[in-house]
């Protein structure tokens, strides 16, 4: 193999397993080293300014970082960084004078946006402080989309939703509540140097079964009905609930309709338990709440009795094929979370813009440009349902498309991340971080009774870690981000690296291609999606090979290196922004 | 400040025989120097021990004092240990052998413990040719002590000190070939490749091994003057030979070159097959391996590998026609059989 070229800005990006998974590449290991030094506000910051809503995220976020976290390769439970980035916000006091203001001067370029989730915020966030004028459109009095919407408020309170929504709006943004825009052809005549449609995917899949028109009183899409809830137009539920879905819009249903007087609520699912879309989180939550789950069975048909609902018949599945067992399943109300759809009904086939046969525009997928070169997507309203997280990732690169089009740039031309390598040594055995591995196992996190939370849909059920199993959990973090860097001209090699190593992960051996180095390490590096660090030539004619799978950043290679060819060093790595020169 | 070795270990660590990994081989972190040699021979004794399945309540780790005397803390925190007098570590480890001949004797010294201080008791032991692995961790300085020149510092060698060392050298290879020892093999604390077969044959061999590991002490003779340093031990070192281990359940499959290849079965069954260097040498006879090193202590070269093998001789429990239970296991009335038995004894003498 080739040396490891240190120069590309993405080998040690990748290293850090939770900022490469997060769409918006938060740098997690730099907040959580905050948290464990009651540094509240600043671990906030850094969250701030990259994923725009911490808070929030803190408590609904689908957490791409947690699978991808290596300490669950290393023992079997990843660090609970969702939860911890909660402990930030909830701690974080006062941070007004963090953040930044309006800006003094405008630079002229007028910005629209249409929809006000978090794609739409995160563009205006990131716009705002650059001069721009920002207009925001949506339908409903406020703002916040999604997760205003459809987020029960037993996951996320609106006192935390309000709170990072305003602190955006409050930037200077102008606001056009209540405003449907229902011809994309008249908008555009008013003249936005450029437009950013983050309305999201707004219509719920609807399954068109026999009975489903005389049923349709006792029959409703999930995301309309939880909507509905949220508005406070829908405060009962039948005593049977039947929620026909296996994603997370299900699991918000179930434990919605838990809290609307539904005493029998069971999730029905076509395929299997471990097959479900849904968070295991989110499922761990709902069986708490006592909803069971159903497994294999395909809903055939809504059955009336009289005027009211008597229940639905399924056919159970078998290897994917339909068994003709019917199952009838008694129930008083259904609600059906089946997939979400996009939908531009106000956007004219002849206004410039093409749609696939999804109903979706054609996006460009690194400058969220559309065919109008003027009119950007983000968000789900751009490649279909993700989550919040990636609709805050498109929210800065499509901010940063906007910037670049408004200066007469090109688009394609974006500027590179910003990072910087740190030394962290202090002294001997001494470094700026905590480098001892903790051994603490994953902390769970308080809630409130089930009895209680059950009574009542505005009560928040987790009550989040408080600063102490903060602390303990904040110390799990393997600082992924402090780089082992190895220095070929000053090895001697004494192997006192790779004695020490806990997890072997270094290796001085012949050089051969990547197939061959993996297969001959002293433990075998199996895992291909985790790179290895190849040094140049050693006196020796061999090479050093470490496997960065299970490297615990613990230092003890630097420690134990008697001529610092092993040094551990602070990788920040910052995705280009709006602005970014 | 940070030095506590994490627990968690690789999961795919793989598992002898015993179903152990290498972790149930491994002792407390090292407190030596960073880059210390003798932590890379200590985990060259962690890996021969995995890899020959040693059951680690079977081994009895003895030491005298000095840096090298440290280590037996570091490695095998599941064995006996005796952490003795300064330079007696061989009295100790007679008095134990003695006392339970079933277990394997490791003895860590270092060149002062071995070379000045214990010279007297190392000459005895080689002699008697007790039932143990010797292994001197040689650094030709006394590390502890800030560094002084020790009595296997080669003449005209110098440590960051700077003044040339201008007494001969103690060869301890040489002396053990004369003194009878039945193994005596070198290795260098920076190859491994070779050092763990050493001492895997070390530990199979019946009777008093020694295997001198030149070993760098990186705080005071890791100097370019110094002929104990990292570059100049790989600059000349030349092997003997390589080898491979054959265990006695295992067919031989392998096929050798006539002549380059030379085979002693070890006690257990086991056979090694040596395969000779060049100028290669008789490893089986006293006279070659001292005519060999010699040879290339005149060419300024240190000899590595086996430098003498003979798995003939008669070990102290042979020599001194011991039980063949250990003393530690014979029950009362095996030591005092009683009246009648000792009635059958002076009858004979009647």
């Amino acid at each position: 193999m080739n040396p490891t070229d240190l120069n590309d800005p993405e080998y040690f990006h990748r290293v850090i397993d939770c900022q490469f998974a997060c769409p918006a590449h938060t740098p997690v290991p730099e907040y959580i080293r905050l948290i464990a030094e009651k540094k509240y506000a600043e671990a906030y910051m850094i969250n701030w300014e990259s994923n725009v809503f911490p808070g929030i995220l803190g408590r609904v976020c689908d957490r791409p970082c947690e699978p991808a976290c290596r300490r669950g390769r290393v023992e079997d439970k990843a660090v609970a960084i969702c939860r911890l980035k909660r402990v930030c916000a909830d701690n974080k006091g006062d941070v007004t004078h963090l953040l930044p203001g309006p800006s003094r001067e405008k630079n002229g370029k007028r910005i629209a946006l249409i929809g006000g989730g978090p794609a739409s915020l995160t563009v205006a966030r990131d716009l705002l402080p650059l001069g721009y004028s920002v207009d925001l459109y949506d339908d409903q009095i406020e703002a916040g989309g999604f997760v205003r919407s459809q987020v029960p408020s037993f996951r996320l309170p609106k006192k935390v939703l309000d709170e990072e929504v305003n602190i955006i709006l409050n930037m200077g943004v102008v606001t056009h509540l209540n405003t449907y825009i229902s011809s994309m052809k008249a908008f555009l005549t008013k003249g936005y140097d450029a437009v950013f449609v983050g309305t999201g995917a707004p219509r719920g899949r609807d399954l068109d079964l026999p009975g489903r028109q005389d049923a349709k009183a006792f029959v409703h899409i999930g995301i309309e009905w939880l909507a509905g809830v949220q508005y406070g137009h829908t405060q009962k539920t039948g005593k049977t609930t039947l929620v026909i879905g296996g994603g997370n819009t299900a699991m918000d249903c179930c434990r919605t309709a838990r809290r609307l007087g539904g005493d029998n609520v069971k999730i029905i699912i076509r395929g299997a338990r471990e097959n479900m879309k849904a968070s295991p989180w989110e499922i761990e939550d709902a069986i708490r709440e006592d909803i069971p789950i159903l497994e294999h069975l395909s809903p055939g048909e809504f059955v009336m009795a009289g005027d009211r609902l008597k229940g639905v018949t399924f056919q159970r599945m078998q290897g994917g094929k339909t068994d003709p067992e019917t199952v009838f399943i008694p129930c008083d109300e259904v609600l059906l979370a089946v997939g979400q759809q996009n939908a531009f009904p106000w956007i004219e086939k002849d206004s410039g813009l093409t749609f696939d046969d999804k109903g979706r525009p054609r996006v460009d997928e690194t400058t969220f440009q559309s065919d109008l070169d003027h009119v950007f997507f983000g968000g789900d309203a751009a490649f279909g349902p993700k989550n919040v997280i990636t609709a805050v990732a498109h929210g800065h690169e499509a901010a940063l498309s906007i910037d670049l089009f408004c200066n007469g740039k090109d688009l394609k031309k974006r500027p590179g991340p910003l990072t910087l390598l740190a030394g962290q040594k202090m002294g001997p055995r001494d470094w700026m971080y905590h480098s001892q591995v903790s051994d603490e196992v994953r902390q769970k996190v308080p809630m409130v009774s089930k009895v209680k939370s059950i009574k009542d849909r505005l009560m928040e059920v987790e009550l989040g870690f408080n600063p102490k199993i903060g602390f303990k959990e904040a110390l799990r973090c393997l600082n992924c981000d402090i780089q082992t860097v190895f220095t070929v001209d000053e090895c001697i090699e004494c192997d006192a690296c790779v004695d020490v190593c806990p997890t072997t992960c270094i290796n001085f051996i012949k050089n051969a291609d990547e197939g061959d180095l993996r297969s001959r390490l002293l433990v075998p590096a199996k895992n291909n999606s985790q790179p290895l660090y190849v040094s140049d030539l050693l006196p020796t004619g061999r090479v050093m090979v470490k496997d960065e799978d299970l490297c615990l950043h613990c230092g003890l290679c630097a420690e134990r290196c008697p001529t610092a060819a092993w040094d551990m060093q602070k990788y920040n790595y910052n995705p280009a922004k709006a602005g970014q020169k | 400040m940070n030095s506590r070795r994490p627990a968690f270990r690789h999961p795919d660590l793989p598992k002898n025989d015993l179903g152990y990994t290498r972790r149930d081989y491994e002792g407390g972190d090292s407190t030596l120097c960073a880059g210390c040699g003798h932590d890379s021979i200590t985990n060259g004794i962690i890996q021969a021990c995995f890899e020959l399945s040693i059951e680690p309540h079977r081994v009895a780790k003895l030491s005298g004092i000095g840096c090298s005397s440290k280590t037996p803390a570091y490695f095998l925190n599941k064995s006996h240990g005796f952490n003795t007098v300064h330079g007696r570590m061989p009295a100790i480890a007679t008095g134990a052998n003695m006392a339970n001949r079933d277990l394997l004797y490791i003895g860590v010294s270092g060149d002062g413990d071995t070379a000045s201080i214990g010279m007297g008791q190392f000459v005895h032991v080689a002699r008697r040719n007790l039932n143990m692995v010797y292994i001197v961790m040689n650094n030709g300085c006394y590390g502890l002590t800030k560094g002084q020149d020790s009595a296997t510092a080669d003449k005209g060698s110098s440590s960051r000190k700077g003044r040339p060392n201008p007494f001969e050298a103690i060869d301890l290879c040489e002396m053990a070939v004369q003194l009878g020892a039945g193994f005596v093999a070198r290795g260098f604390s920076g190859d491994k490749e070779q050092l763990v077969p050493l001492l895997k044959a070390a530990i199979l061999h019946k009777g008093f091994a020694l295997v001198d590991v030149i070993s760098p002490c990186v705080t005071f003779n890791n100097t370019e003057t110094s002929t104990k340093s990292y570059h100049w031990v790989r600059d000349h070192m030349e092997a003997s030979g390589t080898f491979d281990f054959i265990p006695e359940r295992q067919e031989i499959t392998a096929r050798y070159e006539e002549g380059a290849t030379q085979s002693v079965a070890l006690h257990d069954g086991t056979v090694i097959h040596l395969h000779k260097s060049d100028n290669a040498f008789d490893v089986t006879q006293r006279r070659a391996a001292i005519n060999a090193l010699e040879d290339h202590r005149e060419k300024g070269q240190i000899l590595t590998g086996i430098l003498h093998i003979n798995e003939t001789l008669q070990d102290t429990h042979d020599i001194l026609e011991t039980t063949d239970k250990p003393l530690n296991a014979l029950t009362q009335e095996e030591l005092c059989p009683g009246n009648q038995t000792l009635q059958q004894i002076f009858e004979t003498y009647r």
